[in-house]
Order: structure tokens, then C-alpha cells, then sequence
């Protein structure tokens, strides 16, 4: 316990400058939770998948539709549960900066596709008999004050001119991971437009999501949907919804391993400055270090000192910026939540906090206790007259 | 006359430091014994080897050939380990600048050695206490360095010096930073040290009126031991 506290009377030795480098560790460790956020956020929608649902996409590329006639030669495949389909929309919420992810979908369908969307029974019945009905997520509802029975009027880019849909229905995520940004809308309405607008892009959808018995057989029965469709004027790609998420990430695969070695460089700046300031504490306590010794204090124990005091700056920084990253994340995923609809701060992150403290705090120490446990006595006598 | 058993038996020692690539010569051919319950004081012009000596005895210098044994032990064939357990319970050290650690109070840095044995931590208090009574600075055990006058903090260096009853001190200058006072009040305790615990001394200084606390004085001159020995008036 006298070590501890010895221990703990060093750390705080010189209060400014123990200050000053846990906040730079705390600063450290709040940049790297959140770039790391970051990188699990990019990453939500491809941990949010389910093992049950395939998508079946035009193989030529997602911006290519399907006929709204595979819907049933699928549904005929052995293995098939279930089969919803999808239309990305593209419109625009009064201006281009209030992106919201918005789909035409089947209504019958959508939320037995994606029991996570949970909505009340009422409002799954009023979105299902209004054609012009929308629901939207949470988060989204929330962020422009929509209540049910608003109008929303979105101005489409694909599908020009104004949509007008009213709110029937908000849904919200089953789990933390469940993505409460989206606003779905009924394709009937989409397709019936089109028909009158431009008939050659009516009855086409973007992709068909495909529930499976079993997520076992999951690839056979991609393969089965593939082979259904060869050679036909659509070809069809279908794979798992994990990895046709992981399509998109890896589209900006660039900016997540940007991201991922600036988190890295954070940590290995702060090494060094943790290294400094323990080079600097060492140097001046030489001459206690030899006076330990000569009490009999052996190499270990000096060495102890230095990791010991090392280690408790690094995770007092490190207690801090934890501390810090839960609210900083809550306002920065609030002000992102556009771009990121899932920002929650994962355990992984955590504890790869603790690590990388741990790591800077063993890091920093190992000079400065290498030249205290190596120096002579009688050199380290020296140096205090 | 009673004959005394040498407590440390120093045989042809020889030391010497590189400075770059010169080889400068320390303590040459040093054989000296110094009886149990000796306070002996070692004098000589600055760069003697005095210090040198010193640090020899108490097993924190290597020697460079030559062997001093303490109670009986070689300590020259002692590990870097071994030699760090042999001192915590066999050498007190007492510094002419006290070197207290300044961020314990008078108590937790006597309490220091200590935590190297196996005491209870009741143990270690009473065994604190007591060495704090013995310097008279009971009053003073929750201050800390700073707030304590030179003397005092030598006193509590002293303190810490024997706490865990080693046989020998060692003490290189104890009342080079002191005024004549509190010079007087360390040499008093020292030799207390030797009567009332029965304590070897081995102190090295400049100053002969601390030296005539001794019992026997040695005079150091480039790196060799006189041969005359003085005894103490």
C-alpha cells in the first residue's frame, strides 16, 4: 500500500505537467474512441444484417432495376421464405443537405422482411391501407419534428417532380444496431406514377429481398435465384445482405483505412509525448532512484516505480477520455446522424482504449526505467552531490 | 585490552575509473579492518578515494580486484540482486544532503527500508516510532521534508539509516550541510548509535571536529590509506 501511495505522490509530483500530458492522453483517447466510432459506424449497417435475407440485384449494377415479374419465379425457389422488394427513391427533403435514406417499398411485405422496424399494429394498418402513406424512423421523425398525419413532401431526383406522403407511421429499432434514419413509402404509388409518367420504368424494381428457411442453405438458394435468371435480359446477382452492405462500405474502403491510421497516429503522438514527459521525470528522480537502491530497493522495483507511474498518468488520461467519449459521441452522432445513423460507442472501442493506454503507458516507461535500473549507485550519487 | 572482532575486512583492494580512454586510478592496494561497535571516521583531501572507499564497503561500487568482506561475507562476489537485499538489512546510509524523498512525510520515509522485510504493517510503525523517538522527532513524524529544518531532516535520514537494524552505517559528510549546531546535535546521535545500539560508523569528512567524535581516524591520500591510525582524542 506505502508503494501505492508512493507511486501516487509521484504521479502528481509536478501537478502542471502531469496535468497537462493526462489531458493530452484524454484528448488522445477521446479522438481515438471516436474515429473508432467512426469506423464501427461505417460499418452498422453490415453488423445489423440478417443471416435470413439475401438481395437480389440487377448483375449488371444496383442502379439497373429487375422486373417486378422475378417476384413470384422466386418466391417458387425451395428454400425461399418470403419476398419483399425495393426501390431506392432518391428524394430530396426540402434541400440537398437533409439526406434521408428513402425507399419505395412493398408495403404488404416490408416489415415481415424486417421484423427489427418495429411499428404498433395501428400504424402498420393505416401505412397499409393509404397509398400515399409513409413511415419514417425515429430519429429522423424526431430531428424534423414530423408527427403522424404531417405531410412530407420529398422532391424526387430519379423519379422527378414533388411527392407528397402522409405520416402513418414511426418506426423504431429492436436493437441498438437497428438503423431508425429510414423513410419508406409504398411502391404502388411509385409504380402508378410511372406508368402514367414514363411506362417503360414502371413495373421495375431496384432489388428484391429474399427471406430464406434457413440461413444454412442461404447460398444454395442465392445461387438457385442466380441460375433462375441466366440469361435472361436481367441477370441477377444475389448474395447475402452482409455482403451486400459490405459492397457499399467497400466503395469507400479508402476512407475507413484513412480513418482507421489516423486513430493509430493520434495514439502514437501521445506515445510520445507520455514518453517525454516520463524521460524527463526519470532524469530528475536519478538521484531518489540511487537512494532506493542503496535502501536496498532492487532493479525490479525501480522499474516498478516508473511503469507504475507510467501507467497510472496513462489511465487516469485514459479514465477521462472514456469518461469523455459517450457524451462527445452522443452529440457528434446527433450532428451526424445523416451520414451515421448508427454512432454508439462500441465495447471494442473500449477496450481498445484501455489497450492502446495500457501500450502507451508500457511504451513510455521502458526507456526511462532502462537507464534508471542500468545507472550505478554510485553514478546516480553523483548527480545529487 | 579487549581485542574486537573486524566487522569489515578489506583485503588489497584496488579501483579505478575510465574517462574515455584513460584509466585513472582510485583506491590502490587498500587493506583495512574495522572492528564491531567502531565509529571510524575516514579523512583526506577532496578526490582521496574517500567516497570511493566508502561506496566499497557498503556495496554499491564494484571493486576492480582485491575483496571486503562484511560479518563474514564477500560482498565483491555478490550479484547486482544479492547485494541489494544484503544492504537493505546489513548498511544504513546517511548523505550529507539527507536525500529524503520529498513527497513522504518524516515517517513514511523511515518506514522505506521497512517495506522490504516481511513486518506487519503494525510492526513497521512501532519499529518507526521508535527509531523517531530515538532521534527525537516523534512531534515531527507527519511533516514532510520541506517543512523540516536541515538538521531535523538529517536526523530523520539517520533515523531511516538504522531502522532496520543493520550492523554498519555508513555516512559520507552527515554534517557538511549543517552549521555548527545541528552538526553537533548529528555527531552526538552517532555516537549514541555506537554506545547505546552498538552500531559501526564509518563516516567520512572534511571536518575534524567531527572527526574527533571518532573513535580511530584513517587518512586517504591519492588513493592510498595511511598507514599511521589515529585515535580520537
Amino acid at each position: 500500500m506505502q508503494i501505492l501511495k508512493l507511486l501516487l505522490k509521484n504521479s502528481f509530483r509536478h501537478k502542471l505537467r502531469t496535468s497537462l500530458t493526462v489531458f493530452g492522453i484524454t484528448i488522445a483517447i477521446l479522438a481515438f474512441g471516436l474515429l473508432r466510432t467512426v469506423v464501427s459506424a461505417w460499418y452498422a449497417g453490415v453488423e445489423a444484417s440478417s443471416a435470413t435475407r439475401l438481395i437480389t440485384r440487377n448483375s449488371i449494377s444496383i442502379i439497373f432495376f429487375l422486373p417486378l415479374s422475378y417476384k413470384e419465379k422466386i418466391r417458387q425457389i425451395p428454400g425461399v421464405k418470403n419476398i419483399s422488394y425495393s426501390c431506392w427513391f432518391g428524394g430530396i427533403y426540402i434541400s440537398e443537405k437533409n439526406f434521408i435514406p428513402n425507399f419505395a417499398v412493398d408495403a404488404k411485405t416490408v416489415f415481415e422482411l424486417w421484423p427489427e422496424f418495429v411499428l404498433t399494429d395501428k400504424q402498420k394498418n393505416d401505412f397499409l391501407h393509404d397509398r400515399k402513406a409513409c413511415v419514417a424512423g425515429r430519429k429522423i421523425a424526431e430531428k424534423y419534428g414530423w408527427k403522424i398525419g404531417d405531410t412530407i413532401t420529398l422532391r424526387g431526383t430519379i423519379f422527378p417532380g414533388n411527392w407528397d406522403f402522409t405520416l402513418r407511421g414511426i418506426y423504431k429499432g429492436a436493437y441498438k444496431s437497428s438503423d431508425e434514419t429510414q423513410f419508406f413509402f409504398h411502391w404502388d404509388y411509385l409504380n402508378e406514377s410511372m406508368k402514367k409518367t414514363s411506362p417503360n420504368r414502371a413495373d421495375q424494381v431496384g432489388w428484391y429481398v429474399v427471406g430464406v428457411k434457413n440461413p444454412d442453405l442461404a447460398a444454395d438458394v442465392a445461387a438457385a435465384i442466380d441460375k433462375t435468371f441466366k440469361n435472361s435480359l436481367a441477370e441477377t446477382i444475389t448474395e447475402t445482405e452482409k455482403a451486400f452492405q459490405q459492397g457499399f462500405v467497400s466503395m469507400t474502403e479508402a476512407i475507413v483505412i484513412a480513418v482507421r491510421i489516423v486513430s493509430f497516429v493520434v495514439i502514437i503522438i501521445i506515445m510520445a509525448v507520455m514518453a517525454n514527459t516520463m524521460a524527463m521525470t526519470a532524469r530528475e528522480r536519478i538521484g531518489e532512484y540511487a537512494i532506493m537502491k542503496t535502501l536496498g530497493f532492487g532493479e525490479w522495483h525501480i522499474a516498478g516505480l516508473i511503469f507504475g507511474e507510467s501507467l497510472i498518468i496513462a489511465f487516469t488520461g485514459c479514465a477521462f477520455g472514456i469518461a469523455a467519449t459517450y457524451p462527445a459521441a452522443n452529440a457528434f452522432g446527433d450532428a451526424m446522424s445523416t451520414y451515421f445513423p448508427i454512432f454508439n460507442v462500441q465495447s471494442e472501442t473500449i477496450y481498445m482504449d484501455i489497450a492502446a493506454s495500457l501500450v502507451v503507458g508500457l511504451v513510455a516507461a521502458v526507456f526511462p526505467a532502462w537507464r534508471a535500473v542500468k545507472l550505478s549507485i554510485a553514478d546516480g550519487l553523483r548527480r545529487i552531490g | 585490552m579487549e581485542t574486537k572482532t573486524a566487522i569489515v575486512q578489506i583485503k588489497n583492494l584496488f579501483k579505478s575509473y575510465k574517462r574515455g580512454s584513460q584509466i585513472i586510478p582510485v583506491l590502490q592496494d587498500i587493506t583495512l579492518d574495522i572492528a564491531d561497535n567502531e565509529f571510524m571516521a575516514l579523512m583526506g583531501p577532496s578526490g582521496s578515494g574517500k567516497s570511493t572507499l566508502l561506496n566499497l564497503i557498503a556495496g554499491i561500487d564494484k571493486v576492480d580486484s582485491g575483496s571486503v568482506s562484511i560479518e563474514g561475507i564477500d560482498i565483491t562476489s555478490l550479484s547486482e540482486t544479492e547485494l541489494a537485499k544484503w544492504r537493505s538489512s546489513h548498511v544504513g546510509f546517511i548523505f550529507q544532503f539527507y536525500n529524503l524523498i520529498p513527497v513522504l512525510t518524516a515517517f513514511e520515509n523511515v518506514e522505506l527500508p521497512l517495506l522490504l522485510t516481511g513486518l506487519s504493517r503494525k510492526e513497521r510503525k512501532e519499529h518507526v516510532r521508535m527509531a523517531l523517538q530515538i532521534v527525537n522527532l516523534t512531534d515531527r513524524m507527519d511533516h514532510y521534508p520541506s517543512q523540516l529544518s536541515g538538521g531535523q531532516q538529517q536526523r530523520v535520514a539517520i533515523a531511516r539509516a538504522f531502522v532496520s537494524d543493520p550492523a554498519i552505517l555508513v555516512a559520507d559528510e552527515p554534517t557538511g550541510d549543517l552549521d555548527r549546531v545541528s552538526a553537533k546535535e548529528i555527531l552526538d546521535l552517532m555516537e549514541r548509535l555506537v554506545h547505546e545500539l552498538g552500531k559501526t560508523i564509518i563516516m567520512v569528512t572534511h571536518d575534524p571536529r567531527a572527526a574527533e567524535k571518532a573513535h580511530i581516524i584513517r587518512h586517504l591520500d591519492k588513493g592510498v590509506l595511511n598507514a599511521n591510525t589515529q585515535a580520537a582524542s
